[in-house]
């Protein structure tokens, strides 16, 4: 990890964050992107984009549809790599370290920095194999026992043990789809991750299953950095203390939640946040 | 636009009306085609079966006389040395056969015209049948048995009813008193249609009622295992390196043109290169069921990799994302999610691929496997012939038998044609996963 003056003396004002204490509230930097540009093939897709994402808090990433906030909040955990004709340029940190690096594998990368994705996708396996699954990948669990205790506390955190309990061995494919958005989030915090992606997590579920997870994602956070893809302006209201707006490939502005909705400096911001827009 | 509102505005209207009665005759016109379709192509699927089912079900009887062989010593075994196999082997069993069918008729062996008849009503591969059973057990030398010899192909054929009694006799195969004789001894019992096991044990013969599909069947078996055992795991890597690894770019599309063509080359040419290179090259032998097992195996590739890269392909996107979202490595993405997940679309694959080789006979008779084997191949590298093969050559000849062994055989493979096609499809609704 490097040594960095932990200083906000020459910080700028601005939309573009540069330096690494956390304003107040939020836990030390975890993650810091910086001048991250991404092309697919021929087509550019982000755009000199400076983020820092902080621990114990949930950071939102709003914008239009189109404007790379998948793309982005993908590179968090090069699941960018697997796309043929996706380049990325650029510097992305976790802990200080790049993990663009060429002695860094994408594997263990990503069972530090977990995902949960748009459409709930539990393998065709029982729920508890779900679970399971990441923490035997990674040899976290010497015995039986063990691998019990983390499928049930992940289900615990992730508020699903009271209901599936009795049904471990059954298909995590024939819970509803609350549920199995809930399974996912279990499945990745199952290897105790310090980073949780979330890339619209709740756009296929119905506002109550919404707002059990909106519930959890405030819990989860005491312990966890999350960063969450959200088109629903109240969501990103309600759960995020910071929040990026994106634009066409570009940040355009990121600041605390209340900030955002309340006083953007960006016109943009304001058009869009004001349902102007998107 | 007034106009269409006014004609859309009732459903009772008589526009409405008209036009909705003009949908639903279109509808029901479209349906009816695709009936007759469906009726058109049930009708000659039951045209063929009838057809070759009609002919070939006499193919699994053969008629068979029961005569009692005396297993005369001096015949046999002269010397009296049961451990000498070349004198059991050349004796003459024949007469032996001859002497029992006489004694049951009640003939005067002297009359040499009579006995030439009834020499006619025994098969000419009953030496081979009592040869076999004194070889395999000396101890009946010298006994008297029941045997069931085979019955003349006109014997058989009297039987089965394609000879017509009611022919002159002059223009008939079979004389009035060979009539007198089949009928006595059918009245007592001693002449009937049995299963003929000879059909699936036997190896080639130039005589209808001794000629079987042994050969064929075992080497279609080995041409099979050859085929399962190179293609199946060439097929799949193959498949898993292009939609798993191999860059997209002109390189991939190239060879996947390429496999796309090779799926729609003709068989003979890879019979042709299977001549060139295994026989003349490689100098494998020819005839060998391992040259016919190496030339299906190339025929039935491309349909293994292009059924298995469908399979892998239609593996959900948003599994592999799970899977390398929780860091699981390509190889274990591999093995733990799409492999099993397209495991059904690949057995379907195999066993569809399968089931062209089998029934493929261009390609094996460019390698010689259009052969006269009598003896079982006790190797994939013996001489053998295929079940198509087969059917070939015997629906080149002539004889009454050989045509219905020709239906019969067909019967067979469409036998083993319709059992693999039906546990593809078991196989495919067993694993079919839902999302
Ligand atoms: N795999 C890909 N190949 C090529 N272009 C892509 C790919 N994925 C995304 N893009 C392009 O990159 C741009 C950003 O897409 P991205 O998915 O990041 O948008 P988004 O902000 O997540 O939108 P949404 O809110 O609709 O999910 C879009 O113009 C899109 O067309
Ligand atoms: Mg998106």
């Amino acid at each position: 990890m490097e040594d960095r003056p932990a200083t906000t003396v020459e910080q700028p004002a601005g939309p573009k964050e540069t330096g690494d204490a956390a304003p107040a509230g939020l836990g030390e930097l975890k993650m810091k992107a910086t001048d991250v540009n991404l092309w697919y093939g021929d087509k550019q897709a982000l755009y000199d984009v400076n983020l820092d994402i902080f621990g114990q808090s949930v950071t939102s990433l709003i914008g239009p549809s189109g404007c790379g906030k998948s793309t982005f909040i993908r590179c968090l955990n090069r699941m960018n790599d697997v796309i043929d004709i996706c380049r990325v340029q650029g510097d992305i940190r976790l802990d200080g370290e790049d993990i663009y690096a060429p002695d860094v594998d994408p594997v263990q990368l990503r069972a530090r920095v977990g995902m949960v994705f748009q459409k709930p996708n539990p393998f065709p396996k029982s729920i508890y194999e779900n679970v399971a699954y990441a923490p035997r990948l990674h040899g976290l669990c010497a015995s039986k026992a063990d691998m019990d205790e983390v499928v049930e506390t992940s289900l615990i955190k992730a508020g699903l043990w009271e209901e599936v309990k009795d049904r471990l061995d059954q298909p995590g494919t024939g819970l509803s789809g609350g549920q199995q958005q809930r399974l996912c989030i279990a499945r990745a915090i199952s290897v105790n991750p310090e980073v949780l992606l979330m890339d619209e997590p709740c756009s296929a579920l119905d506002p109550i299953a919404t707002a059990t997870i909106e519930t959890l994602i405030d819990e989860l956070k005491e312990n966890l950095c999350i960063a969450i893809v959200t088109h629903s302006m109240q969501q990103a209201a309600r759960v995020s203390q910071r929040t990026a707006f994106f634009h066409l490939g570009k940040l355009v502005e990121v600041n605390d939640t209340s900030t955002i909705f309340t006083n953007p400096s960006d016109q943009r911001t304001q058009d869009y946040v004001t349902g102007r827009f998107g | 636009m007034t106009d269409q509102t006014a004609s859309l505005a009732s459903f009772k209207g008589e526009d409405a009306q008209k036009k909705l009665r003009k949908r639903h005759r279109a509808e029901r016109r479209f349906r009816m085609y695709g009936m007759a379709a469906i009726i058109f192509a049930v009708a000659f699927l039951i045209f063929l079966f009838g057809s070759i089912f009609s002919q070939g079900w006499s193919a699994f009887l053969q008629t068979s006389i029961k005569l009692p062989v005396d297993f005369s010593q001096e015949v046999i075994n002269p010397s009296g040395n049961p451990a000498d196999e070349e004198e059991l082997f050349r004796a003459n069993y024949v007469k032996l056969a001859r002497e029992a069918l006489y004694g049951q008729l009640g003939i005067d062996p002297k009359d040499r015209k009579v006995r030439r008849d009834a020499n006619r009503l025994l098969s000419r591969g009953v030496d081979v049948q009592l040869r076999d059973m004194v070889l395999r057990d000396p101890s009946i030398i010298g006994t008297t048995q029941d045997v069931w010899l085979l019955a003349s192909d006109n014997a058989d054929a009297l039987l089965k009813g394609s000879i017509d009694r009611a022919t002159p006799s002059d223009r008939r195969q079979v004389s009035d008193q060979q009539i007198g004789w089949i009928d006595q001894l059918v009245d007592k019992g001693d002449m009937k249609k049995r299963f003929n096991t000879g059909l699936f044990v036997n190896g080639a013969s130039s005589n209808p009622e001794t000629a079987g599909l042994g050969v064929a069947l075992i080497g279609s078996l080995f041409m099979m295992i050859t085929v399962v055992l190179l293609a199946v795991p060439l097929g799949v890597c193959t498949a898993l390196y292009l939609e798993e690894y191999a860059p997209k770019g002109k390189i991939s599309d190239t060879i996947e043109v390429n496999i796309n063509n090779l799926a729609a080359v003709p068989s003979i040419v890879f019979g042709l290169l299977g001549l060139a290179m295994f026989i003349n090259f490689f100098g494998l032998p020819r005839s060998a069921s391992l040259v016919g097992g190496l030339v299906l195996t190339l025929m039935t590739l491309p349909t293994i990799i292009i059924t298995t890269r469908a399979a892998i392909r239609a593996v959900p996107p948003s599994i592999r994302e799970a899977a390398l979202g929780v860091g699981a490595s390509k190889m274990q993405l591999i093995g733990h999610h799409i492999l099993p997940l397209s495991l059904p679309g690949i057995l379907t694959g195999t066993i569809i691929g399968l089931v062209q080789a089998l029934g493929e006979t261009a390609p094996l008779l460019m390698i010689g496997m259009v052969a006269f084997v009598v003896d079982y191949p006790s190797s994939p590298l013996d001489p053998a012939t295929g079940l198509p093969v087969q059917i070939y050559m015997w629906a080149a000849s002539a004889e009454r038998g050989f045509v219905e062994r020709t239906a019969g055989a067909t019967m067979v493979l469409l036998a083993f044609l319709i059992v693999m096609n039906s546990l593809a499809v078991y196989l495919r609704n067993k694993f079919e996963r839902k999302w």
